[in-house]
């Protein structure tokens, strides 16, 4: 029985004798990139032989073995035996190659995970939320480990990550806040100046900075020096087995990784929130002074008049408690992390994304409620 | 050793033929499948570690040797079945059990795991600072100790980082080592090392055999290091999910399963 394939005649030949296929290669193939045509239906059979020659073939290219590769393939998973004697050396020795032989296993290719679907997305956004809901829940316990004097946590570390959160702060605080503060009155005044306020500046500087930006400011330049310094040490740490290696050890991870970072922040929140304040204050001085003609002792003390305890306790309530989810954030990430390279990196980015965005909706929240208690 | 007890698992049924029984064994594996979520990694294990063998744990890469090893150490809960140490089962035990079943093992990770911020001496020392009462000076003394047993001594001061990948392995032997754990478990103690390291690791696993009388458990993909050093080889197939050999490696590469003896041989599979 003889049988053609019409699509593409002039590249190969099918030739179905005496339950044997032939496929007979031939003419110039350079240059040619379509797909080879199929063998007529219904082909060949699982056990069946394909004899491939290339006598016939004048000349080819590297194009040649993929497209080759591309009819053969399919057919040798369905079971042919697929003969390549009769190709030139060149054409045959890769495709010896991609078409493995008939009696060799296939080796099992793990399936692919579509991550990239709206349920799949919302699924995984449900199992984040959960973990998070497990991770604050586990830190918890561990907080209360350690308040009956049960949690396995190192002074030593807590020292270590007071001297990273504080001290090595300062510089990148100040700066910041001095510019805040700087903006904040040289803005306020151009505004108050035109109705003759201008030694108002004082109480705007001073409510604004001491009790919503300084907490807000030093949340977020932890966010990205401390939670994301937090999330890719843990990270690092969880990739390289350290966390497994304590936890075979029966230490809990809670107990001695998280405590020191997150009663570290804890402590030194306040200590940073009100130099902050005092930073931002003083760096409305300048301009103050300088540009809208308000005498320093004017200034400052006005700042001390609008200066109130409820605005202090706000102020350093509030910027501890950004500051305690940016500690916990960056925690929770590290902990999580994958254990590659990649992964540390993702938990890295996140550690800060999460932070900024629960300091976010934690400042809305609170501004909503302490105007709603009369605060 | 005495020739009495051990019921030997399905799959090991010659291993008795091979090997003396030896008394009590020092953990009993039963019935355990290990899953994630809907996926089975290995079902229906069944198999003891003997006292003072060296067992090593082998398979293709993914049929869940280091899985198993996990579930062992108890760092991950077994769809089904049992880890038992003596009597108690490892993954239902209370906390107190739970953490003194865990002072009877060490532990070495793939890549050593040595905690970072810490240098060489302090890693060795901290399980004894947190489980033990000795004071700082007889923990370093112990630590020092445990360093030389595995050929460290100048090694107490220094960072891991400092230490070469065979180093760091041999650290953080001493480092479970810290407890005089009956039992030690090993992932992967040869991966990434060079034939003389190697070779270096798989003599000081033979020694701490015959010197401290430690039981090895160790997960590996050297050949050459399982022939060197195991009494019995635990062969998971991750074709049939489950283990189809447990023997005497020799004994194994003659007359084991085809799958198990082209692994030994390291001819692609059948």
């Amino acid at each position: 029985m003889k049988a053609q394939n019409a699509s593409d005649s002039d590249a190969v030949h099918w030739v179905h004798d005496a339950g044997r296929w032939q496929l007979l290669l031939q003419g110039d193939w350079r240059g040619r990139t379509l797909p080879l045509p199929a063998p007529p239906v219904p082909g060949p059979a699982p056990g069946e032989h394909i004899v491939v020659s290339g006598q016939a073939l004048s000349g080819w290219d590297h194009d040649a073995a993929p497209r080759l590769w591309g009819l053969l393939a399919p057919l040798r998973r369905a079971g042919a035996v697929v003969d390549l004697g009769a190709l030139p050396d060149a054409l045959r020795a890769p495709l010896e190659l991609a078409l493995p032989a008939p009696d060799s296993p296939q080796e099992q290719v793990p399936e692919h995970v579509d991550e990239g679907g709206i349920l799949a997305r919302l699924r995984a956004g449900w199992e984040d939320a959960l973990q998070t809901a497990a991770f604050v829940g586990e830190v918890t316990l561990s907080l209360g480990r350690l308040v009956r004097g049960k949690a396995m946590m190192r002074a030593s570390d807590y020292f270590r990550q007071l001297d990273l959160v504080g001290p090595m702060s300062l510089p990148i605080v100040s700066l910041t806040c001095f510019l805040i503060g700087l903006m904040l009155a040289y803005m306020g005044g151009a505004q108050l100046e035109r109705i003759g306020a201008q030694s108002f500046i004082a109480d705007v500087v001073t409510v604004g900075m001491v009790r919503e930006l300084a907490g807000l400011m030093t949340g977020v330049i932890l966010a990205g020096r401390v939670g994301a310094a937090f999330a890719a040490q843990l990270g690092t740490m969880r990739a390289n087995e350290e966390i497994d290696a304590l936890r075979a050890l029966g230490v809990d991870p809670f107990d001695y990784l998280v405590l020191p970072r997150l009663l570290a922040m804890l402590t030194v929140a306040p200590l940073l929130i009100a130099y902050a304040a005092l930073v931002g204050v003083l760096a409305g001085l300048p301009p103050v002074v300088g540009i809208y003609g308000v005498p320093a002792w004017e200034y400052l003390h006005k700042s001390r008049e609008a200066l109130t305890w409820t605005h202090l306790w706000i102020g350093l309530f509030k910027g501890t408690m950004y500051i305690g989810l940016v500690a916990l954030a960056g925690c929770r990430e590290g902990l999580h992390a994958g254990r590659d390279a990649q992964s540390v990196g993702t938990a890295t980015t996140t550690a800060v994304v999460k932070g900024l965005l629960w300091i976010v909706i934690a400042a809305s929240a609170s501004t909503v409620l302490f105007q709603s208690l009369g605060f | 050793m005495n020739a009495a007890s051990t019921a030997a698992p399905t799959a090991a049924s010659t291993a008795a033929a091979s090997i003396p029984a030896p008394a009590a064994p020092l953990v009993r594996v039963v019935g355990l499948t290990m899953a994630f979520g809907d996926e089975v990694v290995q079902r229906n294990l069944d198999f003891d570690i003997r006292r003072d063998e060296v067992l090593a744990i082998v398979g293709a890469s993914g049929c869940g040797k280091s899985t198993l090893l996990r579930h062992l150490i108890g760092l991950q809960e077994p769809a089904a079945g049992q880890v038992l140490y003596g009597d108690q089962d490892l993954h239902r035990a209370d906390d107190e059990t739970l953490a003194s079943l865990r002072r009877s093992f060490g532990v070495m990770f793939q890549a050593g795991a040595l905690w970072s911020s810490m240098t060489v001496g302090e890693n060795v020392m901290l399980p004894l600072r947190l489980f033990s009462h000795k004071p700082a000076a007889e923990r370093a003394r112990i630590a020092r100790w445990k360093l030389a047993l595995v050929g460290l001594e100048g090694a107490f001061e220094l960072e891991p980082a400092e230490l070469s990948g065979g180093m760091r392995k041999r650290a953080a032997i001493a480092r479970a080592l810290a407890l005089d754990p009956q039992l030690l478990y090993l992932d992967e103690p040869s991966s990434g090392l060079d034939p003389f390291s190697a070779a270096r690791l798989d003599g000081l696993i033979l020694n701490l055999r015959r010197n401290l009388g430690t039981t090895v458990v160790m997960v590996s993909h050297s050949i050459e290091s399982v022939f060197a050093v195991a009494d019995r080889l635990l062969y998971l197939d991750h074709v049939e999910k489950t283990m189809t050999a447990l023997d005497a490696p020799r004994v194994l590469a003659e007359t084991g399963p085809e799958r198990v003896r082209a692994f030994l041989h390291r001819r692609s599979q059948p």
